[in-house]
């Protein structure tokens, strides 16, 4: 797939989402969680936990981290990674704020549907 | 790749701590399925004893919580005995009819007590001490006071003796030798031990042979004759004289078995397929009753499991008696011969006796009475076969003196090498410890339990692990600090819902930044706690902060395992009606529902409803006058109720009426976990109120009002609150009750636990005696009320939180490219 890298897309309006809070993006890789912080950054994340497939975007945003809604695991937002005694990991796709509207790259994404 | 299938027998402790292993080194390569004779979880066996004398309670020696089974995805079977196990077909089968398969079997069944065949073992009144159920015949017998007599003065039978006095029961300790403990201690040792019990008034008698136990008459004990004729007058007798290895379902099997079950070192039995783990196993000619050598094998048998080649070899043990301030510490063999030398120290004024056995200058036997911080400094040099002959002049004296000056207890800690043993049961060294405090940031007694099981089984090692703590964090570690509420702070659920009170916070934001939190917005602990105090504490003010609850309060129902909801609506007192079946029967078809459910709470369940529905089905529900049954919510779930006097031949009272007047007056109130009411209308109590968080059995004279029942994790009977006459009296009681512990339960803390905590006596002082203090709450119940009986679907359905129920866009990789 010959998509030009970091190729973003905008999906919405960043005050879509309320401060740590999230919404969901379907794609055709599956939906992705995107969170917002309560000092406005965004993330994308998977929107499965590697534990059990738990809806990350369900979850409580606290920091820049979000539990698990059905076992409680924490993840960072920024790097997808469990913390604490868990182990396990989520794919992150790169997310950005312009001009008060959420992009996603969607290269990334892209690449991992073809994947 | 499909995963294999693990099945165990027995969920003792040995179990427990294998599967522990297990999933720490690979989380995913058996489905477990626990057979359990027991009605009940994991829990720590040697913590038996402070449940019997009152010092704990079983939530506090729970090890593994149903929680732990659903996380780790074990299926745990509990009252499930299992009587057949086909080892062609590689099935096992419970006495209930439960069958699964396995590819690996451990067969972990423990062992029995022992019973005398003594005339009159059978009576009623005789015990054994093995389990909970033991513990709490146990504890039934001394509310009724009166004595009992205990056979067996060793480990077992002490801690028993020892705990049914602090029940305030009379107790005479029977042993056949001349001295308690014998196979532990030496005589010494055991005569300074018969003095202590004597001074805490148990009747202690040594050479005493048991020949019958009589019969009061109607089947029951009425006390003992011993051999010389004479006799002792008891309501209990409890037998403490030894355990048998427990194999005959092994044998049964055809498995070999002598005094336990038979195995290899790599922990097999005579079949490569099963493993046999803990008390049934005999190893080397030896069966084990400590739990040291168990988890030992437990790590073995885990490795094997995994297609490692660990082995066995057998254990060395030492035993700590767990009687509050009884010290009693001993390891190896003490015997007396030729070719041995001892260390004898006695202090008679502090009531301390030390001795050392060693054979060719290393350390073979240990007792220690008094004193017994030592005692894992020279279990040690004994495990190690360390040469002593350098510090034999002040060996006796301990650790401490081997550099010269004495050292205090934390510099001796300090001083231990790496590889000393801290916590016997656990087989944790000190180095293990330090590593995990430093690594992984713990900062008290829990942390380390959690991350190293140090201190987590039997708890003598306490103090050390302690000790390591001051040594390894100095004065960063605080031991009687309060359990904080979570990382975020260091104040207590109690300290946080003072001060919100006395320097009226009244924000999230602002309870943080005047508390000092240490994060700059809280976490997942504290900030649903937060939302609630707030919610409670200023029902008119306050802003619910819908991003601190969880997922289910957010959107009113409840998440599956699979990202779905299930929708539950209230039924009043768990009535319904044929237009509320065919609304719910429409929304079922109409939205394509995958299951339909009667919940055990007395009201219909529709499960498997997309998050992007919930609005639809919510709409339509509210047509036919449904609300939101709060299935989901810290706050009032359902009221149970029986048809009552409306049409059972046996009502005393208006059960139904009164169940759907509580719901209608009460729905919608948040607490602090989650509040279920019932209301029976006789005593035959149908509707299950004798376990409920708040229940009223009708009576003719009125109304009977308990609380404090659960029926969940724990299960406990209600205690009674009082009786009042009306059906208003009633309501407002209960009312009161319920807002009381509103304003005083911790977040997450059952009606129960609240009572535990705060004491049921003051409880009926304020809700039953002091009428203005009842009137205050209810007052303050019914204002809050104003503010929180709206239903939340219709709220949505009218377009509040759309953002939660829609995609924020959706995305197709071709339109993007
Ligand atoms: C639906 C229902 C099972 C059923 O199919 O019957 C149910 C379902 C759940 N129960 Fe329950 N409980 C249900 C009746 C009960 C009962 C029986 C009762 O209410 O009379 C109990 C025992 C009484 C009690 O409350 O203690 C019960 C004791 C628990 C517990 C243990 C609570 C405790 O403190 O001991 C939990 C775990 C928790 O709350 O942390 C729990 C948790 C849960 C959760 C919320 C698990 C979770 O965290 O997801 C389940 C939600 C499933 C769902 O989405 O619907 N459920 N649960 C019942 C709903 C009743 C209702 O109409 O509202
Ligand atoms: C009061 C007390 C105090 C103790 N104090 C100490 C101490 O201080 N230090 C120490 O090291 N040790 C102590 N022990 C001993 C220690 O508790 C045991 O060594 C240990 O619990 C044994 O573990 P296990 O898993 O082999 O068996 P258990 O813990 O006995 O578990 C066996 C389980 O298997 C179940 N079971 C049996 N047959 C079947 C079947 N056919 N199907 C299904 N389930 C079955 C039983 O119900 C039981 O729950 C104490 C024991 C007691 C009773
Ligand atoms: S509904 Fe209750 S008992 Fe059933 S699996 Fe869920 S939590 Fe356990
Ligand atoms: S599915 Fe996320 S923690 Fe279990």
């Amino acid at each position: 797939m010959n998509v030009v890298a970091k190729d973003w897309v905008a999906i919405g309006d960043l005050t879509d989402i309320p401060r740590q809070g999230a919404r969901v993006v379907k794609t055709d890789a599956g939906c992705i969680a995107v969170f917002r912080t309560v000092n406005d950054e965004v993330y994308a994340l998977d929107d499965r936990c590697p534990h059990k497939g738990g809806p990350l975007s369900n979850g409580i945003v606290h920091g820049s981290s979000v539990t698990c809604p059905l076992h409680n695991w924490v993840f960072d937002l920024a790097t997808g990674l469990a913390q604490g005694a868990d182990e396990g990991a989520v794919l992150t796709t790169p997310a950005k704020v312009e001009g008060g509207k959420i992009l996603l790259a969607v290269d990334a994404l892209a690449s991992r549907a073809a994947g | 790749m499909t995963k294999q299938k693990l099945v165990v027998i027995g969920n003792g402790m040995a179990p427990g701590r294998m599967l522990e292993f297990l999933f720490e080194k690979d989380r995913d390569a058996y489905d477990v399925t626990i057979f359990n004779a027991e009605p009940r979880v994991n829990y720590n066996r040697l913590m038996l004893s402070p449940v019997l004398s009152g010092e704990k309670t079983y939530e506090d020696i729970i090890t593994h919580d149903d929680q732990w089974y659903a996380d780790h995805g074990v299926t745990l079977h509990k009252s499930a005995r299992v009587s057949e196990v086909d080892r062609e077909a590689k099935t096992v089968t419970s006495e209930n009819g439960i069958t699964a398969a396995y590819d690996k079997l451990v067969i972990a069944t423990g062992s029995n007590p022992f019973i005398i065949p003594l005339p009159g073992k059978d009576l009623e009144g005789v015990l054994t001490y093995r389990d909970l159920d033991d513990v709490e015949k146990m504890k039934d017998a001394a509310a009724h006071g009166g004595r009992a007599i205990v056979i067996g003065g060793g480990l077992l039978g002490l801690e028993a003796a020892a705990g049914l006095k602090m029940q305030g029961m009379e107790v005479t300790v029977l042993h056949l030798m001349p001295t308690l403990m014998e196979r532990q201690l030496d005589p010494a040792a055991g005569y300074l031990l018969e003095e202590e019990f004597k001074r805490r008034g148990i009747d202690v008698r040594t050479k005493a042979n048991s020949h019958e136990i009589l019969d009061n008459g109607a089947g029951k004990v009425a006390g003992i004759k011993l051999d010389d004729g004479s006799e002792i007058e008891a309501s209990i007798v409890v037998m403490a004289v030894g355990i048998r290895p427990s194999g005959d379902l092994a044998k049964s099997l055809g498995l070999e078995v002598n005094r336990g079950i038979m195995v290899s070192d790599d922990m097999r039995t005579s079949d490569a397929d099963v493993f046999a783990l803990g008390e049934c196993v005999e190893h080397g000619g030896m069966c084990y009753g400590l739990v040291a050598p168990l988890y030992e094998m437990a790590g073995v048998i885990a490795d094997n499991l995994l297609g490692g080649r660990s082995e066995y070899k057998g254990s060395v043990t030492a035993t700590k008696l767990k009687v509050t301030g009884v010290d009693l510490y001993s390891a190896g063999d003490f015997a007396e011969a030729e070719d041995r030398e001892e260390i004898v120290l006695r202090d008679a004024s502090a009531g301390v006796y030390k001795r050392l056995v060693l054979k060719d200058n290393k350390i073979i036997g240990a007792v220690l009475y008094g004193e017994t911080a030592d005692g894992p400094w020279f279990f040690d040099l004994l495990k190690k076969e360390t040469d002593v002959s350098e510090m034999r002049e002040t060996l006796i004296f301990g650790q401490a003196y081997q550099g010269g000056a004495p050292l205090d207890p934390t510099a001796a800690v300090a001083a231990l090498p790496d590889d000393a043993e801290i916590c016997g049961c656990n087989g944790v060294c000190k180095g293990t410890i330090v590593n995990a405090i430093h690594e992984k940031g713990l900062t008290g007694l829990d942390d380390v339990r959690a991350h190293t099981k140090a201190s987590a089984s039997c708890g003598t090692c306490t103090g050390l692990v302690e000790q390591l703590l001051v040594a390894t964090l100095g004065d960063a570690y605080d031991p009687t600090a309060v359990q904080p509420m979570c990382g975020c702070t260091d104040l207590g659920h109690g300290d946080v819902r003072r001060l919100i009170k006395a320097k009226e916070l009244k924000t999230i934001p602002e309870v943080m930044q005047e508390l000092e939190w240490t994060s700059s917005c809280g976490c997942a602990k504290c900030r649903p706690a937060l939302n609630y105090y707030l919610v409670a504490d200023w029902p008119d003010e306050y802003a619910d902060d819908y991003q601190s609850r969880f997922i289910n309060e957010r959107v009113h129902a409840n998440i599956q395992k699979d990202g779905t909801y299930s929708v539950v609506p209230r039924m009043w007192g768990g009535m319904t009606s044929s237009k509320e079946l065919r609304a719910i029967a429409d929304v079922v078809d109409k939205y394509d529902i995958p299951a339909v459910k009667c919940t055990g709470g007395q009201r219909i369940d529709m499960l498997g409803i997309k998050k992007e529905d919930l609005p639809g089905v919510w709409a339509d529900l509210g047509e036919a006058g449904f609300v939101s049954g709060q299935a989901y919510a810290k706050g009032l779930r359902t009221v149970k109720t029986c048809v009552g006097t409306d049409w059972c031949r046996f009502g005393t009272q208006d059960s139904t009426g009164l169940g759907i007047k509580l719901e209608k007056f009460m729905w919608g109130s948040w607490t602090p976990a989650k509040l279920k009411l019932a209301v029976s209308g006789c005593p035959r109590n149908c509707a299950e109120a004798t376990c409920k968080d708040i229940g009223i059995v009708c009576v003719d004279s009125g109304y009977e009002i308990h609380f404090a029942g659960a029926a969940g994790l724990d299960i406990k009977g209600t205690e009674i609150l009082g009786n009042v006459t009306t059906e208003e009296e009633a309501l407002e009681h209960v009312v009161a009750l319920a807002q009381m512990y509103r304003e005083q339960g911790f977040y997450l803390e059952r009606i129960y636990k609240w009572a535990k905590r705060i004491g049921v006596e003051e409880i009926r002082r304020q809700i039953m005696d002091d009428a203005a203090m009842r009137k205050r709450y209810f007052d303050a119940f019914v204002f809050s009320q104003k503010f929180a009986q709206v239903d939340p679907w219709s709220e949505r359905v009218s377009g509040k939180d759309k953002h939660e129920f829609k995609p924020m866009a959706i995305l197709s990789m071709e339109a993007a490219e």
